[in-house]
């Protein structure tokens, strides 16, 4: 009896290891949001743009220096003082924000997911881009670009976890996340300063902000939206918005240093 | 027939005095001094191991091998040495001192099993197997479940459990734990010494949790709390890590009563003297090293080193106590020795008093 026991813990144990050893994905059914019966597609003729800027206030903090000597295929591959990504600051402009519509679509809206995948590749050892958006259950096509061994390491909270290797360049993975999620940190155990982050949403309303950190949400049907902006260090910021027909809003998040 | 009368006090006397120079030779002669000398390089690996543990989660390298027991789908052996950059340098290196340690453990039970006389040293060298496969268990899965907290603690636990193990074989087998003539018996010492160890071995967890639960930096200063005798502001990680810091304070205590204990009562036992002066500089080099952690942003050296010295701590502390419970031990062997049946003396009736 407590053989047969044993027994089944033992093959349990051997299962779920095996499981998680051989699962480097991802996520099998998609769990989009159900759209109400009623729900439309968005009348791109009376949609409304959103445009904006992230503007960092005060002195920009001074982004480490990485030492890339402990591989140097990393080291090799970058010329020059290479830093950090954590806060780029472009003439009072912060880049790498997630801009978001955070609540007011609810499920009125019927949105086709894309099926082209976003790629995060990995070059120079770091991550490109450092942060960027896709869709719930889109692909994730993360690259490989560097002739040194990576760990891709997802950490979100809501979808589930992942960690596998890329052991050669060229080789490439794809993920899918089921649910929304921002942000979701990724993170190269092997070279420690490697790091990104993705913002899952299940809408095509969201950007990143670029140059001057400056942002655009187009095609947003007429309504009242909460517009959030989350980044990786400063944490996040939301705003309400109402947008009229065909309406081009302008709107400003402001950053400071953190405490 | 002197098989049939009661035995004289002397002659009891006689017979217990044959009774200890006979366990004497006998553990002279199955006493085997490579043995001893090889559960020591062993338990020196196991330091090393620790140190090498110690290094990873340091740097944060415990996943930078997603896959176990393969390291990125090789055999672990045949990993070549040209990949092994960044964060794989310190996981594989660890997997590799780990498996190492292990095989040395699949030794020392055997010749253990082979050359000890006393049968809980010999289950204790099995125990030792155990605990090293069931550890490199633990390891494997903390990897593949993405280091949860309970198990990477458990990991970090039972590494020092294991240690404490091979240091015991090691104190036991050693010659002068076998040809201790009188052990000192002192019910106090015994008491301090084990509540010590105790302690030390909990403080150890806590720090296990601290370092597993990322709380190693959640009071930044030191060694004050946010600048305050206590923390102003608390949370799990806070409450955590400020449990670790007056565990210090405790352990510093017992410390200083154990080893004044032994330095008041027992300054002509060199066999005490040395474990309690040695734990008196391993504690005050914990504090320090603690202290650095936290002024340097928890250095990967600086922390290695606190959790090694912090083995040390413990292993010092169980030596002592160790040789604290020897007379125990010991009285408690001779007491079954007297109690078996002796030839010629009417068997048990000789023991009585």
């Amino acid at each position: 009896m407590f053989r047969n026991c044993h027994a089944i813990v033992f093959a349990g144990l051997l299962a779920a290891i095996s499981a998680c050893g051989s699962d480097t994905s991802k996520s099998s059914k998609p769990e989009s949001p159900a759209a109400a019966p009623d729900a439309k597609k968005v009348d791109a003729s009376t949609a409304a743009t959103i445009t904006g800027r992230v503007v960092f206030e005060g002195t920009p903090p001074h982004n480490p220096v990485i030492n890339m000597g402990s591989d140097p295929a990393c080291s090799s591959g970058n010329k020059g003082e290479v830093t950090t990504e954590s806060v780029v600051v472009d003439n009072g402009g912060l880049q790498n924000v997630f801009v978001y519509v955070k609540d007011g679509l609810g499920n009125k809206y019927l949105f086709e997911t894309p099926t082209t995948p976003v790629q995060l590749n990995q070059s120079g050892c770091h991550y490109l881009p450092h942060v960027l958006g896709l869709r719930t259950t889109q692909p994730l096509e993360i690259v490989n670009s560097d002739n040194t061994m990576h760990n891709v390491h997802g950490m979100p909270q809501t979808n589930r976890e992942f960690n596998f290797g890329q052991v050669v360049a060229g080789l490439k993975n794809t993920v899918t996340f089921n649910a929304p999620e921002v942000l979701i940190p990724f993170k190269c155990d092997v070279h420690s300063w490697m790091n990104a982050y993705v913002g899952v949403v299940d809408h095509p309303y969201f950007a990143v902000s670029g140059n001057g950190g400056k942002f655009e949400l187009r095609t947003i049907p007429p309504g009242t939206y909460t517009i959030e902006a989350v980044h990786e260090k400063l944490g996040r910021q939301s705003q309400s918005v109402t947008l009229g027909e065909k309406e081009n809003k302008d709107i400003t998040f402001t950053f400071k240093p953190a405490a | 027939m002197i098989d049939e009368r009661e035995a004289t006090s002397e002659e009891r006397k006689a017979v217990r005095a044959g009774l200890d120079s006979r366990a004497s030779n006998l553990a002279r002669r199955t006493s085997n001094p490579w043995h001893h000398r090889y559960i020591k390089l062993v338990t020196v690996c196991t330091v090393i191991l620790i140190a090498a543990g110690g290094m990873v989660t340091s740097t944060d390298s415990g996943l930078s091998v997603p896959d176990w027991p393969t390291t990125y789908g090789w055999n672990m052996f045949t990993f070549p040495l040209s990949k092994m950059v960044g964060g794989i340098r310190y996981e594989h290196s660890h997997r590799l001192i780990a498996s190492t340690v292990g095989f040395l453990t699949i030794i020392v039970a055997i010749w253990t099993w082979w050359v000890e006389p006393r049968r809980w040293v010999r289950r204790l060298g099995f125990a030792a197997l155990g605990a090293v496969i069931l550890q490199g268990l633990l390891g494997g899965l903390t990897v593949l479940f993405f280091l949860p907290a309970p198990i990477s603690i458990g990991h970090a636990g039972l590494a020092q459990l294991f240690f404490c193990i091979t240091l015991t074989l090691a104190v036991v087998t050693s010659p002068g734990w076998k040809n201790a003539t009188a052990p000192v018996d002192d019910p106090m010492l015994r008491r301090v010494a084990a509540l010590t160890t105790i302690l030390v071995y909990t403080q150890i967890l806590i720090g296990a949790t601290m370092r597993h639960t990322n709380a190693g930096l959640a009071i930044p200063d030191f060694p004050y709390a946010f600048g305050h005798v206590l923390p102003p502001l608390w949370n799990a990680k806070v409450a955590i890590h400020f449990a670790h810091r007056v565990g210090a304070l405790v352990i510093a205590g017992a410390v200083l009563a154990t080893a004044g204990h032994v330095l008041r009562h027992h300054r002509a036992r060199r066999e005490l003297v040395r474990p309690a002066v040695l734990l008196l500089f391993f504690v005050a080099m914990q504090v320090t090293l603690g202290a650095f952690v936290i002024w340097s942003g928890k250095d990967p050296v600086i922390n290695t080193a606190h959790v090694v010295n912090g083995a040390l701590v413990l292993g010092t502390s169980l030596v002592l106590t160790l040789r604290s419970f020897q007379a125990a031990m010991l009285g408690s062997r001779v007491r079954g020795i007297a109690s078996a049946p002796v030839p010629g003396f009417g068997g048990a009736e000789a023991a009585r008093p």
